[in-house]
């Protein structure tokens, strides 16, 4: 059997090295043309994944089991299920958007950028697929490290204190995390994340696993109120940055609820479903409002992501079928929708060199073009029905109305608040008159940027026509996470 | 008598010794320009030891000289350590040597004897060969720190080093002469049968235990017995610092290994207290004030004072996993460090010392490969993965956790957070601050070679970890521990 998920790791990683051979300013364009052809490599191997995916299972497949560490009883031990397939072919979809959106935009030590984001696509399905603790920790950790350097080298003016903003935050969250894996090994003698599922543990323990786990996945998320770190580091990170922190990054927040938190420590997670729902509408709503006030279209962006990931969250634990399958779709649309908001800002920062909105303003006389795809992303992230932003949203909302009327209330509430703030961005800055003679004199999309955001473009649209490919990937294994953490562990 | 003698086992000793005296001698007749003669010397003397002690290694532990010395794996496998780092030592400074007129065959022989000086700690198996070894690498080592004559920073290292060492060494002694006091021996396995035979421990006994355990932690350089470290490290030529840096620790770590777990594991109730506290206090205080240097070596040398308080937490469980994450971590640091003062080496040059935090400003501009190389140093000291550093810190991490201190554990991670901060502060100047100083490196090639070869390793066993703690596993497995 060929070793796909290995392929989805290695591939790009090996890529990225051999696109560091080409650090000479004169070797740009073939550091650009070896970095594309790796990301679509990349992308290649993990299209066996979704052909040869049984979806009438939960178990894990395309298993790949090595000894590594014997010493700790340590392996290579990788495998997907419902839950993290669909990431590995998002992410690496999304490695070939992003280099190619840095394509003419960097000019500074193109090699390495390039190199930067190949080496941390292949971390990250490292982090999807891994299913022993320690190899799933060694990825974890290992992603911020290129992400470090992306937005310190390539970033903003502010981008040296976003940079360690995000390190030191994020390793703050993962650091506890160790010290709950290495426990789990003492009590159960195996880094196997599933045998973990079956470990029985005292409420007590169950609990302070939980704060050490959801510290590293809220963070992450990023839920309110450890979500400040985001906003910085997507202001100053370069568009390529922003685009995989916003679409991949924080999906493994989410991720390690359902693959961690839960079924590991599922009695506590029952007992603070109110304190997670709690947490969750807060991001929905309040966040909602800070994304209206924000005069920066990257910071609005960053915030509605918050706002948006508070509905992972929150179907998840309203423990329910229909909750767990709204999530991910959720997170997998939301990984569209944000990183094609987050090019459409790159494109017209690449113009005007500047975030705020108050620089814009009838932009869509010089860009027409441009306009009517901005407008689907505004129009999905706003949730309008047909969009992937809809299917999502719709499904969470449904699963808690069941719940609880007014926690299905107020996650609608966020409907909204999320056209309030998308739709006076897009006023502002789309439409009006032409603000200045700058704005005047923007050209339309390249044909690069064009093919880049179509697309995003029609992924939004097939999840939102025909989401039911993803929805039968996700179910089998949702409907057996439900039956595993409704088990007590006590 | 010439059997119980059983001189085979200190070979590798008996190698260093006579290479010390002949390049003593032979560096007498070699005119200052073939100096380098002297230098291969050395390098040929440590490849044959090293040769030596590897066709030696065997599973059993043998005794000799009547029982002063022992040589067991653990001793084999800290021996080829120590005599590695001294070579890399060798390779990293030999530029920095020349340009500063250093390059002498003085510097080389002291350089033998406190490697003797190490194998004789590692090895010993009695208080008193214990106490000679440690004089023998502590006496060489002052020298070495005074041997840049003309630098007065570097006399005033020398002369903290010599007094405070030598208080440490009279603490030492102080602490043995208690502990066979109370047990009427200073065999080491006699004293932990005579303590392993009582059910009491006399309090002549336990201020014998103080009192060695604080030489030792004058000796590991933890806290509150670290006073001396930033200023030896900043004020001895960095050749000195790297050899004080590493593999001297490596010895530190063997001496209180044999100490502890084989002589005085009886009271391992007792030091295993102590242990804990100069643990947590070197873990806190080491990176909260590295955060404030802004002279790199100041800087490694706090990072050394919390590093070795994680490696203390493997030593403080008092079990053999605990001692085998210990060991690994030890040689890991020994190997990270080696790399980041072989970096200062290569970025120094005639009239110009990398010393200061500022002055690695920019160098992924100025040169990616050497930028990237101590990338992997940094993220290995503050234990990232996927460096060996990670493993280190998991290991003890692991043995502590293990052992039910979950709390040492929760401290452990959070300063190494604290940590984190100042090692990324290097990555940032390489990589986010424009270069100052454009100057092109030129170095040996042999020094870029072994340079490179380290860092990578770094990564590398970073990604297969597995040999290396195998063998410290097996080392201590095949060791005479009670």
């Amino acid at each position: 059997m060929t070793p796909y998920l290995s392929l989805s790791i290695w591939v790009p990683i090996a890529a990225g090295i051999a696109v560091l051979g080409f650090r000479r300013e004169q070797d740009a364009t073939f550091a650009r043309w070896i970095a594309l052809a790796g990301a679509i490599a990349g992308f290649l191997v993990t299209i066996p994944l979704w052909v040869g995916f049984d979806t009438k299972t939960s178990a894990m497949q395309f298993v790949e089991y090595a000894s590594w560490i014997p010493r700790f009883d340590i392996h290579y031990y990788l495998g997907v299920d419902g839950f993290s397939m669909l990431f590995i072919l998002l992410n690496s979809l999304m490695t070939i958007i992003v280099v190619w959106a840095g394509w003419e935009v960097i000019q500074t030590r193109v090699a390495q950028y390039m190199a930067s984001f190949l080496v941390m696509s292949g971390i990250m399905n490292g982090v999807f697929c891994a299913l022993d603790g320690v190899l799933f920790y060694v990825f974890f950790e290992a992603m911020l490290i290129p992400m470090y350097l992306i937005i310190g080298v390539w970033g903003g003016p502010n981008r040296i204190y976003a940079a360690l903003k995000f390190f030191l935050y994020t390793l703050l969250g993962s650091i506890l995390m160790l010290v709950a894996l290495i426990y789990l090994y003492s009590v159960s003698q195996t880094f196997e994340i599933l045998e973990w599922y079956r470990v029985p543990l005292s409420f007590g323990v169950q609990i302070l696993l939980w704060i050490a786990f959801f510290l590293g996945f809220a963070i992450k998320v990023p839920m309110w109120p450890v979500h400040t770190w985001l906003p910085d580091a997507h202001v100053e990170a370069p568009t390529g940055g922003s685009v995989v922190l916003a679409a991949i990054m924080l999906k493994i927040g989410g991720y390690g609820f359902v693959r961690f938190i839960m079924p590991i420590a599922p009695d506590a997670s029952r007992s603070l479903t109110g304190f997670m729902i709690a947490l969750s509408l807060i991001a929905i709503i309040y966040i909602g409002f800070v994304a209206i006030i924000q005069a920066d279209m990257k910071k609005l962006i960053a915030y509605s992501s918050v706002s948006h990931m508070g509905f992972v969250t929150l179907g998840f634990f309203v423990w329910s079928q229909l909750g767990v399958e709204g999530a991910m779709v959720q997170m997998i649309s939301h990984a569209f929708i944000a990183a094609a908001l987050f090019l459409c800002i790159g494109v017209m920062y690449d113009r005007l060199h500047s975030r705020l909105i108050a620089d814009y303003g009838g932009v869509v006389n010089s860009m027409p073009r441009f306009a009517a795809l901005m407008m689907l992303f505004a129009m999905a992230n706003v949730g309008l029905p047909g969009t992937s932003g809809f299917v999502g949203e719709f499904l969470v909302i449904l699963a808690s109305v069941k719940a609880n009327f007014w926690i299905g209330f107020g996650a609608a509430v966020s409907l909204i608040l999320g056209a309030a703030y998308t739709l006076w961005l897009y006023k502002r800055v789309i439409f009006g008159a032409v603000a200045n003679a700058r704005v005047a004199a923007m050209k339309d999309l390249s044909r690069r940027e064009f093919w880049m955001l179509t697309v995003l473009a029609v992924m939004v649209l097939w999840i939102g026509i025909w989401p039911r490919p993803i929805v039968d990937v996700v179910h089998v294994t949702a409907a057996d996470f439900l039956v595993t953490v409704s088990h007590s562990k006590l | 008598m010439l059997a119980q003698l059983n001189a085979a086992a200190s070979l590798p000793e008996i190698v260093i010794l006579v290479a010390a005296m002949l390049v003593l001698v032979v560096d007498l007749f070699i005119p200052d320009d073939r100096r380098h003669f002297s230098y291969w010397l050395t390098q040929l003397a440590l490849l044959v030891a090293i040769a030596v002690t590897l066709t030696s290694v065997r599973l059993e532990a043998v005794t000799a000289f009547n029982g002063l010395v022992i040589d067991d794996m653990l001793a084999d496998f800290l021996r080829l350590a120590c005599f590695i780092a001294v070579s890399m030592v060798l390779f990293y400074s030999r530029s920095y040597l020349v340009a500063r007129g250093m390059f002498r065959g003085e510097v080389f022989v002291l350089m033998l004897f406190t490697l003797l000086g190490m194998q004789v700690m590692i090895t010993g198996n009695n208080f008193l060969t214990l106490y000679l070894g440690l004089e023998l690498m502590s006496l060489s080592l002052y020298a070495l720190v005074a041997s840049w004559r003309d630098h007065t920073a570097s006399a005033e290292a020398a002369m903290k080093y010599f007094v405070l060492g030598a208080l440490a060494s009279g603490m030492m002694l102080y602490g043995m002469s208690m502990i066979y006091g109370t047990t009427g021996s200073l065999d080491l396995a006699t004293v932990a049968r005579a303590i392993g035979a009582r059910h009491d421990s006399p309090a002549l006994l336990l201020l014998g235990l103080v009192f060695v355990v604080a030489a030792l932690a004058f000796k590991l350089a933890v806290v509150p017995f670290h006073m001396w470290v930033p200023d030896v490290y900043d004020g001895a030529p960095t050749p000195v610092t790297v050899l004080v840096g590493t593999a001297p620790k490596i010895a530190a770590f063997a001496m209180a290994l044999r100490l502890l777990s084989t002589a005085l594991q009886g009271s391992s109730f007792d030091w295993q207290g102590m242990l804990i506290v100069l643990s947590v206090l070197s873990m806190v205080l080491g990176n909260v004030i590295a955060i404030a240097q802004t002279n790199i070596k100041r800087m490694l040398a706090y990072s050394t004072i919390a590093n070795m308080g994680y490696m203390l937490l493997g030593l403080l469980t008092a079990d053999r996993y605990g001692y085998s994450a210990a060991m690994f971590y030890v040689v890991v640091y020994a190997l990270t460090s080696l790399g980041s003062f072989g970096m200062i080496m290569l970025l120094s040059r005639a009239g110009f010392e990398a010393d200061q935090l500022d002055d690695f400003k920019g160098l992924n501009r100025r040169a990616p490969w050497w930028a990237f190389m101590m990338l992997l140093v940094m993220f290995s000291l503050a234990g990232l993965p996927p460096t060996v550093g990670f493993y280190a810190k998991f290991m003890v991490i692991e043995a502590v956790i293990n052992d039910g201190f979950v709390w040492l554990a929760v401290v452990a991670v959070i300063t190494s957070l604290i940590g984190a901060f100042y090692y990324l502060r290097v990555v940032k100047l390489m990589y986010f601050d424009d270069a100052a100083d454009m100057q092109p490196i030129t170095v040996r090639f042999d020094t870029q070679l072994v340079l490179s070869i380290n860092g990578l390793l770094l990564l590398v066993l970073g990604i297969l970890p597995q040999q290396l703690i195998a063998r410290c596993a097996i080392a201590l497995m095949h060791s005479n521990f009670p």
